[in-house]
Formats: C-alpha cells, structure tokens, sequence
C-alpha cells in the first residue's frame, strides 16, 4: 500500500475486529413541545474491514446516531441521554471537546449526502485536504500537499496535480464527492462514516462511488458505516444490516440473512414497498400512514399503527430485540407468524449482448 | 379497483394523443469576460417522440441529460427553440398565448418538490381549487363539490382542504399536487420526477395513487424520472436520453431485457439489485458527461462508448427501428447506434 499512515495508534486492526462499539445509545432533543427522542437505545458494532448498512426512512434516527459517533449534535437542545459509544475501549461521551477533536477526520471520519455544502467553496480542494493532514499528521506544507494530490490519485481523479489547485465549483458532482472520500480518508481514518454518499449522484456514478469505496476498503481496511434508505446499496455494498425505525432499532442481521428471511414487519413492508423488489407485480405494496414524529411516540410498538401484524400486546407494549437464530436479532412479538409469509423479491437484472465487449475496456 | 398485470403498450388505431417531432432548446451560454464566441448549451438537440392516450411514456436520464427541459418544452413552460409539439394533432408551437391558454387545461404537470410547487399562503382547497376558478366551465358539478371529488380521488380528506401546505407531509403534499393537476380532467400530465424527494414507503403510495388514476381516467403520463426501478414499475414504453438526444426507445420490458444502446445497458446495469446474492454484474462508465456546451461531434455518447469506431465520431446515428425477436409487433425497438 502507498500510504503507510502516519502516528497510526499501535496495534492495527485486523480485518473483523471490533472498532467501534455504539452501546445503548439515546439521543434526545429538548423543545419547547418536550423530549424528542431520536435516538432511543441504539446499540451497534463497527468492525475492521467490514461495512455495517444501517437502512431506514427520514426521521429513523439513523443520521443522528452517525453525528453522535463524532459528537456532532448540538448541544443543546441536543443531549446524550443514555449509553456509551466506545473507540478502542474509550467511551468518546466522556471525552472533552478537546480530546475529541483528535479523533474527528483522523481516526473517525464522515462523509455527507451533500458534498456541496460540506466542502469550502473559498478554497481550493488540495488546500483543504492539505490542511487535515496539517493538522492531523503534522505534516509541513509541501508534504501536505503531496499527500493531498497522492488522494486525489488514490480516488481516481484525473490529473490530481491540476485539480489540486481547483475549487469546488469547477468540479462535477461525483468529482466532488470524490473529493469529500479523499478529504474524509486523507488521515488514513479506521472508521468512515458515510451518511447517504450516494443519494444525490446519477446511478452510473454512484455505481462508481460505491465500487471506489470498496476497492479503498480493501486497500486500506476502515470500518465503514452505511447509512442509506437504499437496500439496493445494502445488498451491494454491505456485510451486516442494521434497519431502523422512529429511533429504534428494529431488527440486525448479516446481509444474506435479512434478505433471505427478514423478520421484522417493517424491514418486509420496506422491501416490498421498493419499486426494484416487485417482480411482476401491478401494485406496490404500501406501508399505509406515514412515519411518526417522534413527539407522537406512544408506550407500544412504534411501529403498530402502520403495521399488517399488529395485535393489542403491540400497542400497549414495546418489544424486545430478541435472538431469532444465531446471528439475527429483531423486536417484534409477531415473529413467527411474519417469518410464515413469503419475502418480497428483487427484481431480475437487465441482461444487454454488450457483457464481453465491456468487460475488456472497461475492465 | 383492479389494475391489470401487465403494462403492455395500448394498441390504439387512433392518432397518439402527444406528438413531439425534432424538438430543440438551445440556450445562449453566458459570455465570458472578454465576449469571447458566443456558444449554445443545446439543453435538447432534436428529440421526437410521441405519446398514445392513457399511457406512459418515461423519458429517463442522468442530470442534464436534457430531460425536464423536454417535458417543460413540450407544455410550452419553457419556449422551444424549434420543433414541433402536437397535442389531438394541434400543433401548439404555434398557438398565439390565448389559444395556448386554452390548451393548457389539458396538459398539466406535477413537480418533484411539492413543497417548492405549493403557494405557502393558500389552503390546500384554494389551491386545488384554483384551476377551476381559472377554466370555471371545467367541472361542471358546483366547485365545492367538485373539490370534495378531487380530494377524495387522491386519498385526503375533505377536511384536509381548510389547511395550509405546511401542515402536510412530503406524500400528502404530492397528492395536494396531484389533485390541482387533476382538476382540469387532463389528457396528459407531466409528471417531473414526483417520488424522487419521498420516502421508499410513501413512493409506494403515490406510484400506486398514478397508476389507478391512469386506469380510471385514462390520463397520459409523460414521466420524467431517473429512478430505473419506479419506471420500470410504471411505464409503457420508456426513451432514455443522453445529452439532449434521445439513444433509445421501446417498450418497457423490450428495454428492460434486452436493452439495443451501449448508454441503455450501461445505464440499467448501474442500478444496484436489491439480492446480497446476486453479484454485482456492473460496467462502470468511465468519467462524467461532457459539457452540453460542447457536446463531442457525431454519436454524442463515443467519448464513453466501448464499442466506438472512427465512423461514431464523425457520422451522427440516427434513431432507427430494430428487428424485434420473433413475434414482436413492430415499432418496438428504436435505437440510435451506429453498431447496434
């Protein structure tokens, strides 16, 4: 590898082990309406080497979980109401600003939807990158650089030492974004968190962002974190699901496995209801009502109102994640009687005669 | 109400209700510091299509392909640097605006961004009302009534009409948006990627809510969209659009599984499939698309194409018909390609 990174922490990662532990997370928010709970006990694992998909629709708490992890969230009205999110043993809640500073865009980085609105647009895009690794690394200027044109290489952008000294607005969307992968992995990170990277780029793009993403995974062996409402990326992208629902973990499995049998009526209604898992059929499924806002929260299920399962129990409590199988978990009391029904399936991929004459050029 | 299975191409002997032919918008680029040439962002270079009555045709396509400029041109939202739009064979290019006035009410559109679409200070009944107070011969049955009709045709509540947009959610507004298109009972409504801002769970129900309207009322769609999933679920027949020019179009399964232009296959394959166990089977298309300022000459695609020769560069393909397997009606298959 090219990059061997600097003031690494000793002890690298092997592939699978755990990086980054999210542990009964609560994320709360004070308004003038009360608490909203955006985030209500969410725990998961990020490991070396691996891609963890949390799925889930706007309002999930998927996002806000992601701004927890790098201490993100304004504070107030925001608050970490419960739990710990452990980085190699060290509960980042505890941290100071300060210490934690250290830790965002160097050992933990993110990435956003909207790589428009996260980079400078007063500054050229080497700069940018330069000024991580300055401050990160302690690299003087010229190695700054250097290393800035070295990423901008490394995420396949053509003629790095002339786009070096450009700004964002002179660079195309997925060029953009690319840049955002560059500045996000510049300091060799071992968590990326990549917040809906792909979600405002044109389908062959983002079949570019996703097949860089892996091809760096690989070569550089970061934990990443998915968040996406696309369970087309999941499939493709990720080695373990969490899906989400009104803050709320609702179901986890390895990503064979919730496709094969997904447990949790949410995780199915959302299978179905995508256009791309209906194969020959007239209608969409829908998932009738829409999701609740998180003031609206009862003591049940939040998921009951809205779901084809749902019996008095489900309103009046909430279930438990439950072990269904080795490595599944879901939080329904309806279990059995969903895992009965038929599981929605993909749709079959176009075939086209160009396969031989692509895979020489394009190879 | 049942929605038949298939979404087979209506044979109808009639004329097609939307006949599009040679349509441009050229823009003037803005000039440069030092009024160098002036050049022309050719936004849709020479599209032709049309549109049978009661049915969807998608027109698909990656940012500034040229799409929503198309569908805008056509409603005459934006004036058509030349070409021709035919609407029941009236040809609407050349309508003075009273005339074209008239014609709107039977053409209408829905945005992606039904908040942006929505007047803020209006009820949702003063807005879907408004077409009526405009066209007032439109309904027929008193304009309260009528009101009451649309609402519940859309799935809201006749007490949904003393609110304001605001107080909606993003599908709700979508149906809010819906309603006003639908209040003048048109023949062709343009729908400008109208699930793209919504929640996989509420694109359901709109995709769902446009499809049985389709049935019952037998409205076009010209669909503008990008999302390859939901116009497959949708569409009829489907145009995909590359740099301001159309490269193929077909039916809809005829695309889907035997998709004839090198863009098309790139394209569909791109899509990510929803099965952790199907490998991906992708071709990346290297680099971005070229400025619609200065598009490559000939095949506007040979800058990005893996079957491009010499010829592709000079000889611009025109959009041709293609054998389909056997037994394939005719006119299902056109395809600009040079090797295709």
């Amino acid at each position: 590898m090219k990059h061997e990174p600097n003031g690494q922490a000793a002890g690298a990662p092997q592939a699978g082990d755990a990086l980054l532990e999210v542990d009964g997370l609560s994320t709360y928010f004070d308004t003038v309406e009360g608490t909203v709970r955006s985030v209500d006990g969410v725990s998961y694992r990020v490991r070396a080497g691996r891609t963890l998909g949390v799925v889930g629709e706007s309002g999930c708490g998927k996002s806000v979980t992601a701004l927890s992890i790098l201490r993100l969230v304004p504070t107030p009205p925001g608050r970490y109401a419960a739990g710990e999110i452990r980085y190699r043993g060290v509960n980042l809640l505890s941290l100071t600003e300060k210490q934690m500073r250290k830790i965002r865009g160097n050992r933990i980085s993110m990435i956003f939807q909207e790589p428009m609105t996260s980079l400078n647009p007063v500054l050229t895009v080497g700069r940018q990158i330069a000024e991580t690794v300055m401050l990160h690394q302690k690299l003087g200027r010229r190695e700054a650089y250097a290393r800035a044109e070295e990423m901008l290489g490394l995420v396949q952008i053509a003629e790095p030492a002339r786009r070096v000294h450009e700004y964002p607005h002179q660079l195309s969307g997925g060029m953009r974004q690319r840049v955002m992968i560059a500045l996000a992995l510049a300091c060799n990170p071992e968590v990326l968190i990549a917040d809906e990277p792909t979600t405002a780029l044109d389908v062959t793009i983002q079949a570019q962002i996703i097949d860089l993403l892996r091809r760096l995974q690989a070569q550089m062996g970061m934990g990443i974190v998915m968040i996406t409402h696309d369970l087309g990326v999941v499939a493709e992208c990720c080695d373990r699901v969490v899906v989400m629902y009104a803050g709320r973990k609702v179901e986890e499995a390895p990503v064979a496995e919730l496709f094969d049998r997904p447990l949790h009526p949410y995780t199915r209604a959302l299978m179905a209801s995508m256009p791309s898992m209906n194969a020959g059929r007239a209608r969409l499924a829908e998932i009738p009502g829409m999701v609740p806002a998180p003031s609206e929260l009862g003591r049940g299920c939040s998921f009951a109102p809205r779901c084809a399962y749902a019996t008095g129990r489900c309103r009046a409590e909430a279930p438990p994640l439950e072990a269904h199988g080795a490595d599944h978990v879901a939080a329904c009391f309806e279990v059995e009687r969903v895992a009965r029904e038929p599981r929605p399936a993909a749709a079959s991929p176009s075939r086209g005669p160009l396969r031989a004459a692509f895979d020489g050029t394009l190879a | 109400m049942s929605v038949s299975d298939s979404r087979a191409p209506r044979q109808d002997a009639q004329a097609p209700l939307l006949e599009v032919r040679d349509l441009k918008k050229h823009y003037p680029a803005a000039r440069g510091l030092f009024r160098r040439a002036q050049r022309v962002i050719q936004a849709v270079d020479g599209v032709s299509f049309s549109v049978a009555r009661g049915e969807t045709l998608a027109l698909v396509g990656e940012s500034g392909c040229g799409k929503t400029t198309t569908g805008k041109a056509v409603l005459r939202l934006i004036q058509p640097t030349s070409g021709s739009v035919r609407l029941d064979g009236e040809e609407l290019l050349d309508l003075p605006p009273e005339r074209m006035r008239e014609y709107r009410r039977h053409m209408q559109i829905i945005f992606q961004d039904p908040y942006a679409s929505l007047n803020p200070r209006m009820t949702a009944g003063e807005i879907v009302g408004e077409p009526l107070r405009n066209f007032p011969a439109a309904g027929g049955r008193p304009r309260q009534q009528e009101l009451a009709w649309l609402f519940s045709k859309v799935g809201l509540r006749p007490e949904a009409m003393r609110k304001y947009p605001h107080e909606f959610s993003g599908g709700q507004r979508q149906r809010l948006g819906i309603a006003r298109a639908l209040a003048l009972r048109p023949r062709l409504i343009v729908c400008d990627e109208p699930v793209s801002a919504l929640d996989v769970s509420v694109q359901a129900q709109v995709i769902n809510l446009l499809m049985d309207l389709q049935q019952e009322m037998g409205i076009a769609y010209l669909f503008v969209a990008h999302d390859l999933a939901v116009v497959r679920h949708i569409s009829h027949r489907v145009a995909v659009m590359y740099l301001g020019r159309i490269v193929e179009v077909a039916d809809r399964d005829t695309l889907f599984s035997r998709p004839l232009h090198p863009y098309t296959e790139i394209l569909l394959s791109a899509a990510p499939v929803p099965d952790p166990h199907r490998p991906a089977q992708r071709k990346l298309l290297p680099g971005d698309p070229p400025s619609p300022a200065n598009p490559p000459s000939g095949c506007r695609f040979h800058t990005r194409c893996p079957l491009a020769q010499p010829v592709c560069r000079e000889r611009q393909p025109a959009l041709t018909e293609r054998p389909g397997g056997p037994g394939a009606t005719p006119g299902t298959q056109w395809v600009a390609c040079h090797f295709r």
